[in-house]
């Protein structure tokens, strides 16, 4: 109690007007962070598959010519990621042998009862889209291969060896068909986890509908981010070179979803300030407080306005090609860093607020707890293992173009 | 001065007094009512059932869950902080360190209108020394009981994603522990910060107003042992008891966070603004 009583004396000092916090007195029950790294990680992971599913829509949907080069790539780059987003849930739970029923229980009125209709139709349609967008390439590939790969192919083509055109034709209004489901699920999937959030009444930082959209911008741009810093490396790594039109295309994009993600984000914060309703004091001891650094250093001065300027000089002046894809590169890092800091400070800032609205708890990471740092690291690792390993199945560039 | 100081003394070993008193209140209910453990029809461990009926109306005939309905009281005005009834809530459940089914806020209120607010140990050790660290005089002091609202409206059974956390008819928000998954949304969600994940069970635990022995018809093990009558609990369906008689009265009340529209069956009396 004496860390948590120590922070929130800080916090109060720091905003001495506001006389509610003077006691700095946290309720008994609120001194441990329940939600930690692991709610940090799940919508962060969610939002890099909805990211990346939007540059593949871009192309599969609206047509986007210069997107081709990394539309399958991003098709592939969200399923890695899709299928490791229960694993942060799972290690959560404080009794994960019984994470069926939170998957399978029906309870309309809980928010998170939905997650898992809402994930298996994710994951459903964008397992569909890849493999309707890769047959011609697995049905080239079947007749290459040769034991249990042959095998492998063999079903995910659906033992269908059928290239003609008409058949190819049928395949192209599935997959627009596909992705055209897709991108409201993918809008539901993402936007519900901002709603877990919102819906809390209790908690005034996270109670406001702006949350769901705060969390859907901002996935676009974490998930776009990833795609562009992933495709440079990827082609830098396997000495290829780079699309430069692709690189334009999506830093653009991203121009203008982090722009929009940026202002939603800092319209919440405005509210609070120019409502005055409630809590404000808290939500406003809290950023001036203990999230001093974590927000208005890291999250808005250092990952949001030199990525602002960065696209700026991008859009409005014309560069040579290495140095836009190098300033892509860095751009796409500091705002993954961006994204994950605001989600840190959504998930545990949010909760360092007591709901006593007189104190701030502690947070301190722990490395080896099963919600720890090296945990982190390890879920963070894995999705980039399956990515690997999907690329032995469903290459990459193979029949790029054609 | 030495007036005072006598009165001042006087005044700790009555309360100390006070405290033991209810320390006694709770000792020997379970040891009056220890089974022998000789036979599995007298099993080891307190039998609630021995003792006198404390609710009237629910034993000597079948509980019609459907037609029950409870309010629990707190007046403010009557809290002395002495603990007792934190004291019998351990007992009762064993609470693990550092969680708390229930707890008893210490305001003092300056003339400055500063409010300070503490409750070391969540109050489980009595407050029987003043506060050293406030610099200005002292105009008002007052204890404050907090536990489940057993709200109408319960968020935390809203957002429940396994149906773990329920409402029974009769109007208690308990938890299954046999289906929580510890996810802790229902923690996040209650405005007053009541519930908590148990370390042996891993599972949300919280207060229950002591629904197992409320069902036998004693009264909730804090409420027992209250020696001011701060805590009342009972049966709004009887018109003789004394929260009918509090409820139906003239008297004023409040519940806390009504602006979260949770509506707790939870009341204080007395309570002023600054409680939250």
């Amino acid at each position: 109690m004496n860390t948590a009583m120590a922070a929130a004396a800080t916090a109060g000092e720091s905003i001495g007007s506001a006389t509610m916090l003077v006691s700095n007195y946290v309720f008994p029950n609120d001194l441990h962070v329940h939600w930690s790294m692991m709610i940090v990680l799940y919508p962060y992971i969610t939002g890099l598959v909805d990211g990346a599913f939007i540059i593949a829509a871009l192309y599969y949907l609206f047509n986007v010519k210069s997107l081709e080069p990394v539309a399958r790539f991003s098709l592939l780059f969200a399923l890695a990621f899709l299928c490791c987003a229960t694993l942060p849930l799972l290690l959560h739970l404080t009794r994960p042998e019984r994470n069926l029923n939170m998957l399978l229980t029906p309870s309309p009125s809980s928010a998170m009862a939905g997650f898992g209709y809402i994930y298996a139709v994710s994951m459903g349609v964008l397992v569909f889209i890849v493999l309707f967008v890769y047959r011609p390439v697995l049905v080239a590939l079947r007749s290459t291969s040769r034991g249990w790969l042959q095998m492998v192919y063999r079903i995910i083509t659906f033992d269908s060896m059928d290239l003609s055109r008409k058949s190819l034709q049928l395949d192209a209004k599935i997959i627009r068909f596909l992705v055209g489901i897709g991108i409201p699920i993918a809008v539901v999937l993402h936007g519900y986890v901002g709603f877990i959030f919102g819906g809390v009444k209790a908690n005034p930082t996270w109670s406001t509908p702006l949350m769901p959209v705060i969390f859907l911008f901002s996935a676009c741009v974490s998930g776009i981010a990833a795609i562009i810093l992933a495709y440079i490396l990827v082609r830098k790594l396997r000495g290829r070179s780079i699309n430069h039109s692709a690189i334009t295309t999506m830093t653009r994009t991203l121009t203008l979803f982090f722009i929009l993600a940026f202002c939603f984000e800092m319209l919440e914060v405005f509210s609070h300030t120019y409502l005055k309703s409630g809590y404000h004091h808290m939500v406003e001891g809290l950023l001036n407080g203990p999230l001093a650094s974590s927000f208005w250093l890291w999250q808005v001065k250092i990952c949001s306005v030199i990525p602002l300027i960065l696209l700026g000089v991008m859009g409005l002046f014309r560069l040579r090609q290495g140095i836009y894809n190098l300033l892509a590169a860095v751009v796409s890092a500091i705002l993954l860093l961006q994204v994950l800091i605001m989600r840190w400070n959504v998930v545990i800032g949010g909760q360092l607020m007591s709901k006593s609205a007189r104190g701030y708890t502690e947070f301190h990471p722990q490395w080896w707890d099963k919600e720890g740092i090296v945990a982190v690291i390890v879920v963070m690792a894995i999705p980039f293992c399956i990515l690997w390993g999907l690329g032995k199945i469903f290459p990459f560039w193979a029949g790029q173009g054609k | 001065m030495k007036t005072d100081q006598e009165k001042r003394d006087f005044l700790k070993k009555v309360l100390n007094g006070t405290i033991a008193g209810s320390l006694y209140l709770v000792m020997p209910m379970a040891a009056l009512t220890m089974g022998t453990g000789d036979t599995p029809q007298d099993p080891k461990g307190p039998d609630i059932s021995k003792l006198p009926e404390q609710v009237p109306g629910i034993r000597g005939k079948a509980y019609n869950i459907l037609e029950q309905e409870f309010a629990f009281v707190v007046d403010i005005t009557r809290c002395i902080g002495c603990g007792a009834c934190c004291v019998a809530d351990q007992q009762e459940y064993n609470v693990p360190e550092g969680n708390y089914r229930t707890w008893v806020e210490r305001y003092v209120k300056g003339f400055s209108d500063q409010v300070y607010v503490d409750a070391p140990n969540g109050g489980l050790d009595g407050y029987q020394t003043p506060r050293s660290d406030i610099d200005e005089w002292i105009r008002d002091t007052f204890f404050v009981p907090k536990l489940c609202n057993m709200c109408k409206e319960a968020p935390c059974v809203q957002v429940c994603p396994v149906g773990a956390t329920f409402t029974t008819p009769d109007g208690f928000v308990l938890v299954d522990h046999d289906r929580c998954v510890g996810c802790a949304y229902c923690i996040q969600a209650c405005p007053y910060s009541v519930r908590y994940i148990h370390p042996e069970t891993k599972t949300v635990d919280k207060c229950t107003w002591c629904y197992h022995r409320v069902r036998k018809g004693l009264l909730p093990a804090c409420v027992e042992v209250c020696p001011t009558g701060a805590r009342k609990f009972g049966s709004l369906k009887d018109k003789n008891s004394e929260v009918y008689k509090i409820l139906k009265g003239p008297g004023v009340l409040t519940v806390l966070k009504p602006e979260m529209g949770t509506w707790p069956a939870l009341y204080y009396k007395g309570a002023r603004r600054e409680v939250v």
